[in-house]
């Protein structure tokens, strides 16, 4: 290869490109990836003079490219799946991927009427699985780049039409062994009228690098919700692309819980495509030490009378930075337009850091859109107010946070799962 | 010629085309006040609108003659130059325009439209105070956004006093009674009355009697389910009052 | 919804020849040649008898502007200047320097300050106002300062307030000592570019203890075709001194797009403040987005000192690209700025405006109301930073921006950055976009207002914040101005 490298000037870059190269693959997806390796060839990684990414500078944040990720011993697996704390045996199906790779033995893909899971390394040996790369397509970014051209194994989950699943399907991600880098990408698409909930949880212990990329497609009527729960080891790094696309009349609940990870992005983007849709993206942020983590949001508003609402909550303590960029998009004509996003920081300690992008924008002129942006400590009235009441001070600040978070939290509905987040809460707390 | 008269009026919701108005008819003479009652849900309020000429509801059918001419073609500034004014059951709220000056701009315009002069400041000042006095609004009050943070009381006597100003010759008052305690509507009753005349013709929609005791009407209507199914003297209300809207619920459907 | 469609198809055919400040003044010009070169700078520097040291430093800026680069983030497109085909100096010929008063002014000028309604004869000024309402006026033409007024009263009060030219050459010392401290010569492409180039602007100086005892204005004009204007103002308040100043613009109506580049720096020092308003109407092109004005704009003040203050409220309706950020360095500790801003756009007008509020001193707070108005086939992107330093303890923000829609061909975009870096900083932010509503219309028409009056009323009130914070004359002149650029006709 004689290609123009000059766009990249860091050692992670070169290698990244080194590896492509050496791991070349003639699988049926193999365009696709030329591709992509080639926009991340021309762009680099993403770095403050990117706009999307200005808070979030992978050149200085990620020095290396590590080896990929190869599956452990079957014995080694199986203990560091064991390990994870997801949402324990709520799930009715699982798959689960060590170190990026489809773990069979470990997981419980079958039995559930409407619902089909197949996993994507070995789809992509035969041919190119359907939805594939179709919502990547619209998005230029660097780490879905990566993620595109590198990307080894992951979940095809079809929910067909009018199908309801009662009880959760879990996409878990373990990372194990030796430090490495796994790229995961999973096409979901859940059929018309059906109802569904994921659970998407991501774990590991030491030193790795997760990229992952979901393309996600609901069709007209169906009910979804999501979580994903990002308890990274300390040490890793997480960069994961949601893309999503929702037809009319579709219900989709997606919410967030960060507390992992050294450095950690979560993208979303969403389009509704069809109208009378209704979406909710919440997110609650606990970070502390050295973290940093970026969550960042766009929605566009295509077609009239959809609503969005976006609610991010960040818990920042330590010297951790938390960034929350989100953008609503209406669309020219996307008239009665409803979208309101709003953004609340809460400081544990002197040295935090935060920046916000909270962006509209607008074409119609028939809408209502709205955000909201503050950040401060803990009110000490209200620390007061407690300790008044006998309430010792560390239970007092626990108090306070979880009330902080219970607006995002609460709204999951599901009382396990809140629970479940509300003690990881208390856990994060030390308290 | 009579000031108002409604034929037939067939009104539907433009956005989901339900129908609420199913053949009205109504006559009302200059002098005269006429009360319109009836269950909630029977299409009072929309009555008021249509007349106004908000666009969320849809003629099928019908005329409404003001003064002998068909207004349904007209745009709902030119039926307040024509002489219709409807006090809202819910007055809207506009920040950042002070009372004052709304009444300022409203009047001019009328006043424009009738042929006549502006009023110069000093003289609008003073026929404003001398209004407003009767209707218990202070001067602080006028210096306020327009019904923003205004109580239910202090809105409904804003609107008596722009009706005072802009002196109608049809006045339609929705809902007037509500939100109000006995005070207030003493207070509103008392501008109404004042504004009687032979002249001017009022429809009053309330759901209660209460408010007829304070503005006695001269012929009392019973609308329900879109249609009026009964029409009486001031006793009507009196019996509604004692019987409930029970005995019409049925009549109309 | 008809209703509403007849006032934007109203607002849409609006006629732009109301543009009343379009006219042209026919008067001799003594233009410097086309482009842009050393000599040029040299040739500019030597028709205002600078020293030196302020020709280094225009050169020097000059050599720096070349290697930098168009900024393109910003959400405005236009076709690409020919910055060697403008012409960087022209004023009229009886005018400016070595004039000994009015007398000497050409009449051509006056007349045509006469019909901007603007008083440059002090004694009519006198004749007709409360001495209390004095504005003190300078009037800059072109590149330079045709006359400023009221000069020897002020200087009474140990005020300064000349042209940035005459300042050069009067008081050269207490110029360098401010002029670029705000605004580096390298800050940004534009500001580059002004700080070679720059024409004319004021120097206003208020000495420690005092309070500015009228309004101060500068009036700008640009007449001449092709020409580009930098306009250059820095205004110093010392010690618990006090100064408002305000400035207006308008050019005349032409094909050609003009580029107006301007710089502004603003110095607060311990307990001082300055309050700043700008009422913006250069002429914003035809109805078909034919010529107008770009208007890239650099302001900044800085509070330097402890318990300073900077407000700076504009109302923008003109220009066809507007391109401007009028900031705060919150430098001392307890200082305070603020931000009040209309801006409306129609037409094919463009607007990526907002501000910066920078909190570096403790206990420092800061307010920021942005009010946007689209119609037509416009743009209009609020975009702002609001950041805490490490030290910035205490810091306080309140920042509020609404837009209103005007018909659905126009855009209305909320671009904020909030940083913080230190935890006891507490910031709120909220913004807003939506239309005038049905219900706010059908009141208004239901108590006989046309639909432009309705509009009108309705767009007033939602700016009335903003024109508040203006002096009395200009706020009357505002209100007028907001109505005729929305509406066309409405009288």
């Amino acid at each position: 290869m004689t290609a123009d490298n000059t766009a990249l000037s860091t050692a992670a870059e070169r290698a990244l490109i080194e590896q492509y190269e050496a791991a070349s693959t003639g699988d049926a997806v193999k365009l696709m990836r030329e591709k992509a390796i080639a926009g991340f060839r021309s762009r680099g990684l993403p770095n403050r003079r990117v706009e999307e990414w200005k808070y979030t500078d992978l050149r200085r944040g990620m020095n290396e490219a590590l080896p990929i990720a190869e599956m452990p011993a079957a014995a080694e697996a199986k203990a560091a799946v064991d390990t994870v704390a997801g949402f324990g045996d709520m799930a009715g199906a699982r798959i689960v991927f060590v170190n990026g790779l489809y773990a069979p033995e470990l997981s419980e893909i079958s039995g559930v009427e409407g619902l089909t899971i197949r996993s994507l390394a070995a789809t992509l040996a035969k041919s190119r699985p359907q939805g594939l790369g179709e919502l990547a397509a619209s998005l230029t970014d660097s780490a879905l780049d990566l993620n595109t051209a590198f990307m080894r194994d992951g979940a095809l989950i079809d929910v067909a039409a009018g199908a309801e699943i009662e009880k959760p399907v879990e996409i878990l991600h373990v990372a194990a062994g030796e430090p490495a880098a796994t790229y995961t990408r999973h096409v979901v698409r859940v059929g018309e009228g059906a109802k569904v909930c994921f659970s998407e949880v991501y774990s590991g212990k030491g030193h790795y690098q997760t990229n992952t990329a979901i393309e996600f497609s609901a069709a007209k009527g169906a009910e979804v919700s999501w979580i994903k729960l990002q308890n990274e080891s300390r040490e890793a790094q997480h960069l994961s692309t949601l893309l999503s696309r929702l037809d009319g009349e579709v219900g989709f609940d997606h919410f967030i819980f960060n507390s992992g990870a050294h450095l950690s992005r979560t993208q979303t983007f969403l389009r509704f495509d069809g109208e009378g849709s209704r979406a909710e993206l919440r997110s609650a942020m606990l970070i502390t030490e050295e973290q940093h983590c970026d969550v960042t949001l766009v929605v566009d508003h295509a077609v009239p009378n959809c609503e969005s609402r976006e609610f991010c909550k960040s818990v920042i303590d330590g010297a951790a930075k938390g960034v929350f960029q989100g953008r609503i998009n209406v669309f020219p004509h996307a008239q009665k337009t409803d979208g309101r996003m709003v953004s609340q920081a809460l400081f544990l300690s002197e040295s935090v850091e935060m920046a916000y992008k909270p962006e509209l924008e607008i074409f119609a002129d028939d809408v209502q859109c709205a955000h909201g942006a503050t950040s401060g400590q803990i009110d000490e009235d209200l620390l007061f107010y407690l300790r008044a009441r006998g309430i010792p001070e560390a239970e007092a600040r626990t108090l306070l946070v979880l009330a902080f978070l219970s607006e995002v939290i609460e709204e999951i509905g599901d009382e396990q799962v809140v629970e479940t987040l509300e003690e990881r809460t208390r856990t994060w707390l030390g308290y | 010629m009579a000031l108002l008269e409604i034929k037939n009026l067939h009104t539907r919701i433009a956005e989901d085309g339900t129908e609420i108005l199913r053949g009205v008819d109504l006559t009302v003479n200059a002098g005269e006040v006429h009360a319109i009652m009836g269950p909630n849900g029977s299409g009072k309020s929309t009555l008021s609108y249509v007349l106004a000429g908000k666009e969320n509801y849809e003629v099928t059918e019908g005329e409404v003659l003001f003064n002998g001419e068909n207004i349904l073609e007209m745009g709902p500034d030119e039926r307040a130059m024509a002489g219709m004014f409807l006090a809202f059951q819910y007055p809207i709220e506009i920040p950042g325009v002070a009372t004052i000056t709304f009444l300022k701009a409203a009047l001019n315009s009328q006043r424009k439209a009738r042929g006549l002069d502006e009023l110069p400041t000093p003289d609008f000042m003073k026929l404003v105070r001398e209004k407003a006095k009767q209707m218990n609004i202070t001067s602080d009050m006028l210096k306020r956004p327009l019904n923003v943070g205004f109580s239910g009381g202090e809105k409904k006597r804003s609107e008596i006093l722009q009706m005072a100003l802009l002196e109608p010759t049809l006045c339609v008052l929705d809902e007037t009674d509500s939100g109000l305690d006995i005070d207030a509507l003493k207070v509103v009753s008392n501008g109404v009355n004042a504004l009687r005349s032979p002249e001017r013709a009022m429809i009053v929609i309330t759901h209660y009697q209460r408010l007829l005791d304070h503005i006695v009407p001269d012929i009392v209507h019973v609308l329900s389910a879109g249609k009026i199914v009964k029409t009486g003297g001031p006793d009507l209300a009196l019996e509604l009052e004692k019987n409930g809207y029970a005995d019409y619920i049925g009549e109309a459907a | 919804m008809p209703a509403v469609q007849e006032t934007v198809d109203r607002v849409r055919e609006i006629d732009v020849e109301q543009y009343k400040y379009g006219f042209v003044t026919n008067i001799e010009s003594d233009k410097a040649p086309k482009g842009l070169n050393e000599d040029i700078i040299r040739f500019i520097s030597a028709k205002k008898g600078e020293l030196e040291w302020m020709l280094e430093t225009r050169l020097d800026a000059y050599r720096r502007w070349l290697t930098m680069e168009e900024p393109d983030w910003a959400r405005v497109s236009y076709p690409k200047i020919d910055f060697n085909d403008l012409y960087y100096y022209s004023a009229p010929k009886k005018s400016g320097y070595g004039l000994k008063g009015l007398d000497e002014v050409d009449p051509e000028l006056l007349a045509t300050y006469e019909k901007l309604g603007i008083p440059l004869r002090e004694q009519e000024i006198l004749a007709g106002v409360e001495p209390k309402n004095r504005v003190a006026v300078d009037a800059v033409f072109d590149s330079v300062s045709v006359i400023t007024t009221f000069k020897e009263g002020l200087a009474k009060a140990g005020v300064i307030f000349c042209s940035i030219s005459e300042a050069l050459r009067e008081h050269p010392d207490l110029v360098k000592k401010y002029l670029g401290s705000v605004v580096p010569i390298s800050d940004n492409f534009y500001a580059t570019l002004n700080s070679a180039v720059f024409s004319d602007g004021s120097f206003v100086y208020v000495p420690e203890g005092v309070r500015c005892p009228m309004e101060l204005s500068t009036y700008f004009r640009i007449n001449e075709q092709n020409t580009g204007q930098f306009e250059r103002t820095l205004i110093v308040a010392e010690k618990g001194a006090y100064v408002s100043y305000l400035e207006g613009c308008t050019a005349p109506q032409r094909d050609e797009s003009q580029l107006h580049a301007a710089v502004v720096e603003l110095v607060a020092m311990e307990d001082a403040e300055i309050k700043y308003s700008t009422v913006q109407n250069w002429y914003p092109g035809d109805a078909d987005g034919r010529g107008g004005i770009y208007n890239f704009v650099t302001k900044r003040g800085d509070c330097r000192g402890v318990r300073s203050k900077i407000s700076w409220t504009q109302v923008e309706t003109g220009s066809a690209i507007t391109w401007k950020y009028p900031s705060c360095i919150l430098r001392g500790d307890d200082s305070r700025g603020e931000f009040y801003s209309v801006a409306i756009s129609n037409c094919h007008q463009q607007i990526d405006s907002g501000t910066k509020m920078i909190h570096l001193g403790k206990n420092t707070s800061s307010r920021i109301i942005s009010k946007g108005i689209s119609a037509g086939k416009s743009q209009n992107t609020y975009r702002g930073l609001v950041s805490a330093h490490r030290k910035a303890s205490n810091a306080r923000n309140f920042t509020q921006c609404d837009n209103l829609l005007i018909g659905q061909d126009c855009g209305a975009h909320t671009v904020p950055y909030i940083e913080s870096k230190n935890a006891s900083a507490v910031f709120e932010h909220e913004a807003t976009t939506s239309k005038i509503s049905d219900d706010q219309m059908f009141y208004c028409l239901q108590r006989g207002l046309s639909e432009e009056e309705a509009v009108a009323l309705v767009v007033n009130g939602f700016v009335r914040d903003i024109i508040q914070q203006l002096p009395m004359e200009f706020a009357v002149e505002s209100q007028k101005l907001i109505s005729i650029s929305l509406e066309g006709s409405v009288g």
